[in-house]
């Protein structure tokens, strides 16, 4: 197997709080191949975001990285010092956020700000600097680029400011992109444009990308493998396809059955009892079991591991071998 | 058919004025500016249906089921309620009586409830408002009674709204919602805020008491999944105009106008793994300069001369010059 270009393992992040440590991420583990999208879904307070930011070292206080480590093309990025980190950041990891007026300065023209991040992460001159960045707002679809460089961001519209800041991710040319709900702010008929951007962006020049959203059907449409995650933990992870039709850990099936489709014939929708726990009483054992209709005795002593199923992996003890007895009795 | 409509809404329109100050329009010498939210439009509701309309940020939807409920004045056209003008100054007696049977709820659990009132009191105060029940152990009785309705504990109603979730606090407003026993909800947006597997629940909730109580619906959403789960018909909008109006399983099956075509095959749905989707062009424009005739012409496929010029008017339910012309197959 050929080296992943991000590896994440064990990641456990910790928030200090008067009211103890809270624990956002639970020894998340994954990696992202070279040229693949990988989906991190989950509901809101599942740790995905969290996981985008600790990749980039953006924790802020009183947050910290508590264990486990990120590898980046084989070189170990978690434990860098301040200042070598803030040169990764960009070069070699590029960042799209939910909000794209927030991601652009309103004060500058989008010229400058495209300008300055080329510059900052390469050698180039302004002149070429600007030619550069001409070049990636025409990849990115924006029309007429060589008079739209010198507009100022609230002089786009929203999805046109999204792909200026697609633009301003892909200046240095980075490895590994995290997409942080980036169609969640935007229309859908401008979702779908977006979509297709990033997608045949990642194809033609091979960069791996991160994309973080709550929305499934962006991520059935976006990404090769997907990983479901709940209260911190990765729940399941697998490739697309088999996730969302055979998916195999209770809330996975729970989510996929909760999701209104347009093409399904469901007329009543599937129902997960109750919602996620707050970080500071995340039940023992599996995170999961108080909602699950599928819980036995072991489900509340012991966490489930992440196990290999059939091509995929899930973290529940109804698939592991030893307990395999006990399923039945439960089922 | 108009006679059995419960809600009519007749070539409702809405402009709002967005004009900089007068020193500005006289120096830069600028005339008024004017956006029209809402340009002439019709829809009846039947009792006991959900009625969806859909639609892009912009496209009118939240104006008019504000104006719907009367929480802000048409500027023209007509919202009759139950045969009742919501407009007509004749009708205002009986506009008082009928207040308390239509509600609304919110998109945003979290501006909707007063968070410095107890959940008992914010559900309490439709009744108190409309006098529905007298004496404070019958109402707190009632109270009780919407809770668990909506399925929380009676007992619930003593903490405050910030003790609850976004899903416990959009049962909360569906609660208060019925508190005044409302035939007709407005319901603006009541899931785009939640979570999925919260929304299923508040989804299958709102089912549940339109089948028990017989309600009525007007439900604004701009995803289309949701709609196409909860509604009877479905309106379309665009840029102000509804541009199809057509029954739920239809609107999804055979889509007439070609916006609507555009943007079904725009939303991302699981079903889609691995396939290739059509390319959407271009995005919605300005509505303070919105485009001549058909507002949707610079986007449309099918778009010939006529488009330019003439407004189409909704023709069995489609407003479209292609489809009504017969130039395409609908």
């Amino acid at each position: 197997m050929t080296q992943p270009v991000l590896s994440v393992q064990e990641l456990t992040v910790e928030f200090v709080t008067r009211r103890g440590t809270l624990r956002a991420l639970d020894k998340v583990s994954f990696d992202v191949a070279r040229g693949e999208v990988l989906g991190v879904v989950g509901e809101s307070g599942a740790g995905k975001s969290v996981t985008g930011s600790a990749i980039i070292g953006l924790i802020d206080p009183p947050g910290r990285i508590a264990g486990g480590k990120v590898v980046l093309s084989g070189e170990r990025v978690d434990n860098l010092p301040p200042e070598e980190m803030r040169r990764l950041r960009g070069k070699r990891i590029g960042m799209i956020f939910q909000d794209p007026l927030t991601s652009l300065n309103p004060l500058y023209r989008v010229g400058e700000q495209l300008v300055e991040t080329i510059q900052t992460h390469t050698d180039l001159n302004a002149a070429d600097a600007r030619k550069r960045a001409i070049a990636l707002l025409d990849e990115v679809g924006i029309p007429a680029p060589d008079r739209r460089i010198d507009g100022y961001p609230h002089e786009f519209s929203g999805g046109m400011r999204q792909r200026v800041v697609i633009a301003l991710a892909l200046c240095a040319e980075p490895e590994f992109i995290i997409a942080d709900e980036p169609t969640t702010a935007l229309d859908v008929s401008v979702q779908a444009q977006i979509i297709t951007l990033i997608k045949r962006l990642c194809k033609e020049r091979g960069t791996s990308v991160m994309l973080v959203t709550h929305d499934m059907g962006v991520i059935a449409e976006t990404a090769d493998r997907v990983a479901v995650m709940y209260a911190g933990r990765v729940a399941e992870v697998g490739p697309v396809r088999d996730v969302i039709k055979e998916p195999l850990h209770p809330y996975t099936q729970g989510l996929m059955g909760a999701i209104p489709s347009i093409t399904g014939e469901a007329e009543r929708l599937v129902q997960i009892p109750g919602s996620m726990p707050r970080l500071s009483s995340i039940p023992k054992g599996c995170a999961f079991n108080p909602r699950c209709s599928k819980v036995f005795a072991r489900c509340h002593v012991e966490r489930p591991e992440l196990i290999d199923v059939g091509g995929h992996q899930v973290a529940c003890h109804l698939y592991d071998q030893a307990s395999a007895g006990k399923t039945e009795i439960a089922a | 058919m108009s006679e059995q409509a419960f809600v009519q809404v007749r070539d409702l329109k809405r402009v709002f004025d967005v004009s900089k100050p007068w020193l500005n329009r006289v120096l830069e010498r600028q005339d008024k500016q004017f956006l029209k939210a809402v340009d002439g439009v019709s829809f009846d509701i039947r009792k006991g249906e959900t009625f969806a309309l859909v639609g892009e940020s912009g496209s009118g939807k939240s104006t008019v089921a504000r104006m719907v409920v009367g929480l802000l004045h048409p500027s023209g056209g007509t919202v009759s309620i139950d045969g009742v003008s919501m407009s007509d100054a004749k009708a205002a007696q009986e506009r008082q009586r009928l207040r308390k049977r239509i509600q609304m709820i919110f998109q945003d659990p979290y501006a909707s409830l007063n968070p410095r009132w107890r959940v008992g009191r914010i559900i309490a105060e439709p009744i108190h408002a409309f006098g529905i029940i007298q004496g404070d152990a019958a109402i707190t009785e009632r109270v009780g009674e919407l809770l668990s309705l909506v399925g929380l504990h009676p007992d619930d109603g003593k903490k405050f709204p910030h003790e609850f979730s976004g899903g416990q606090r959009q049962r909360i407003a569906i609660a208060r919602a019925l508190a005044s026993n409302a035939e007709f909800i407005v319901c603006d947006e009541p899931t785009s805020a939640l979570d999925v597997s919260v929304q299923a629940q508040i989804l299958n909730l709102m089912r549940d008491l339109q089948q028990k109580f017989g309600l009525t619906y007007l439900f604004i959403s701009h995803n289309l999944a949701v709609v196409r789960h909860m509604a009877t018909r479905i309106g379309v909008m665009y840029l102000g105009r509804l541009v199809e109006v057509s029954d739920g399983k239809q609107l999804f099956a055979a889509p007439r106008h070609p916006y609507t075509r555009m943007l079904l095959d725009a939303v991302p749905d699981l079903a889609m793994v691995g396939k290739p989707r059509e390319g959407v062009k271009g995005e919605i424009p300005n509505p303070i300069n919105p485009p001549s005739g058909c507002t949707f012409h610079p986007r449309c496929p099918l778009v010939f001369d006529r488009c330019r010029v003439e407004n189409p008017p909704v023709i069995d339910g489609v407003a479209c010059h292609a489809v009504n012309a017969g130039r395409v197959a609908a």
